[in-house]
């Protein structure tokens, strides 16, 4: 066993620890940790943003390349502080008016493509014109598609025959989250053995 | 067909794109996002394929093109969105091999044109135009007082029983809008869910408190939970450090509201809208201080963690459908209505299309080539 003496390894150990003393019960080492991670979190985001959007993306492209027309995005981010004081706190409902409608109506076509009209083209196939294994899993794939598209129909009351039609959609569906909830399991095992490495390599040395 | 030929000549943007079919002895082995270039490779050698443009017809001096859209070797498509209206362009398709080069295509001499209808794209449109046609006329049936009937949904009956419980027991109702910013489908449903909460939150006089990882969507939520305690007529009861904003950083929040979680003990969760890999750590805190929990979000990967942590979990859809059925409001009700029946269509098309591949593939050709 040999400790480091690199102060950032033994900053990021114990602070491992920290976290890592929730398990047992909320503490104060836990708060410490927390408070610190929210804190300095919120301001490297508040820099990263500074410098990523108001200063690359304003004022670099509208007080050095002169492209004035973007001064209209300043301006409507200007007014969301408008929050900031009870009386004109009406003001900052436009730019979120904005940005929300915007940003719908630029994105509900590409998820319509995306989304629908592909994947409902690549559900089309020919039976006759593919193997018994492919054939079949495409027949598989259909009847999934179709029975979880009738699970999330609202309309009507899921008795009779939308009763089992729904019934077998909701076991593909509880299918394909078990196999995601092992895959994601196994992920979170992994970082966790990443964690345990890096304190016991990097920070107690008793694995070389 | 051509084994390279343009497809789209976009001059609205100056950018034009092709759609390339390959021999089949080639096949992709990489292709590089940042580069002007993609490798392709034959077997047995390292041989590759670049797609490059001349800036004056019959130059000699070829430019790569920049991006690569597709990895897919059978129906690739190139994008070269660096044009200028006022110049004319040839694309080349050309493979390179040791000391071979083949070329496989040119196009003729183009320049780009304006165009103010982009038809590639004007299926998508009439999709779109028909799915509003049939809500609005659905929305105006639930005007006109028409029953218009959407099925139970368990997660949902549940809220007023989750709310009445932290009454009961006199502590706060916690409700996470996800982690995704406003633009997202699932925010957007997760505030609205929101606006039903706080009315039943405010009839209850029970404290709300909302953590935001965003701060736009902080700033709909604080509007949203004022607007729903006026509506019950209890505007009095809305406080601003309620509706808080935490951090950007993902797990920074996650800490912060397991935290919150173990210190003010609210007696229901609520998690709506898109989570990430933090969902287990709320679920599994908020189910360690013994609240009432109720999940629902589109995220496929986050699903099994809340169906396995919580008490009630609406799954993808359930969630968008959540406020129409709390509400009963005759635009949103019209809105559910028209999704459910654009469920049918594309359930009849999807069928429609596999019959007429088995009868005539041309003609089912024809239909597909409607959904692109």
């Amino acid at each position: 066993m040999s400790l480091t003496i690199d102060p950032g390894i033994w900053v990021a150990a114990l602070f491992t620890l920290a976290i890592f003393s929730f398990l047992y019960k909320d503490n104060p080492v836990y708060k410490f940790a927390e408070h610190l991670l929210v804190g300095v979190s919120a301001g490297y985001y508040l820099v990263q943003y500074f410098f990523s959007a108001v200063y690359k993306k304003l004022y670099v492209p509208v007080f050095i390349n002169g492209e004035y027309w973007l001064i209209v995005g300043g301006i409507l981010g200007i007014m969301m502080f408008a929050r900031l004081s009870r009386r004109s706190e009406w003001v900052s409902r436009y730019p979120v008016a904005f940005y929300v409608a915007a940003w719908a109506g630029y994105v509900i076509p590409s998820y319509i493509q995306v989304r629908i009209l592909q994947q409902v083209k690549s559900t089309m196939f020919n039976p006759f014109a593919m193997s018994i294994q492919e054939a079949l899993s495409a027949t598989v794939l259909l009847v999934g598609v179709i029975t979880t598209l009738l699970y999330f129909y609202f309309s009507a009351e899921h008795k009779g025959g939308l009763k089992h039609v729904s019934r077998i959609g909701i076991t593909f569906l509880m299918i394909g989250f078990g196999a995601t909830f092992g895959y994601n399991v196994m992920g979170r095992v992994s970082l966790l053995i990443g964690r345990f490495q890096f304190l016991m390599t990097d920070w107690l040395g008793i694995i070389q | 067909m051509d084994r390279y030929e343009i497809w789209r000549f976009d001059g609205e943007r100056g950018a034009a794109a092709f759609r390339i079919s390959l021999p089949d002895t080639v096949g992709l082995m990489d292709y590089l996002e940042s580069s002007p270039r993609v490798k392709m490779v034959v077997p047995g050698s390292e041989d590759s394929v670049q797609v490059s443009k001349m800036v004056a017809p019959g130059s000699r001096d070829t430019v790569y093109v920049s991006k690569v859209a597709e990895p897919d070797v059978e129906d690739s498509v190139y994008v070269d969105s660096r044009l200028s209206r006022d110049r004319q362009y040839q694309h080349l398709l050309v493979a390179h091999g040791g000391n071979l080069t083949l070329p496989y295509g040119l196009t003729a001499p183009e320049s780009p044109r304006r165009q103010w209808i982009k038809y590639s794209t004007i299926n998508i449109l009439v999709a779109v135009a028909a799915f509003l046609a049939s809500m609005l006329v659905l929305v105006t049936r639930a005007r006109r007082g028409a029953k218009l009937f959407i099925r139970r949904i368990a997660g949902l009956e549940a809220v007023e029983e989750a709310v009445g419980r932290a009454t009961e027991m006199g502590r706060p109702i916690l409700y996470v809008p996800g982690l995704d910013p406003m633009d997202e489908v699932a925010t957007v449903a997760a505030i609205n869910i929101l606006g039903q909460v706080a009315k039943k939150a405010g009839e209850y006089e029970t404290r709300l408190v909302v953590p935001n990882r965003d701060p736009i969507v902080m700033a709909v939520a604080q509007q949203v939970v004022r607007e729903s305690y006026s509506a019950v007529g209890k505007p009095y009861l809305y406080r601003q450090e309620d509706v808080f904003y935490v951090t950007y950083s993902q797990f920074g929040f996650a800490a912060a509201v397991a935290g919150l979680m173990m210190r003010d003990r609210p007696a229901t969760n609520f998690f709506m809208g898109h989570f990430y890999a933090e969902s287990l750590v709320l679920a599994e805190t908020g189910n360690a201080t013994g609240a009432i929990q109720i999940a629902g979000t589109d995220s496929d990967a986050q699903l099994p963690f809340f169906i396995t942590a919580c008490d009630y979990t609406l799954i993808g859809e359930e969630l968008y459908a959540g406020s129409v059925y709390l509400s009963r409001e005759p635009l949103l009700l019209g809105t559910l209505k028209a999704q459910d029946y654009a469920k049918v269509v594309i359930i009849t098309a999807m069928l429609a299309g596999i019959v007429l591949s088995m009868i005539n593939p041309g003609i089912a050709e024809s239909f597909k080539s409607l959904f692109r």
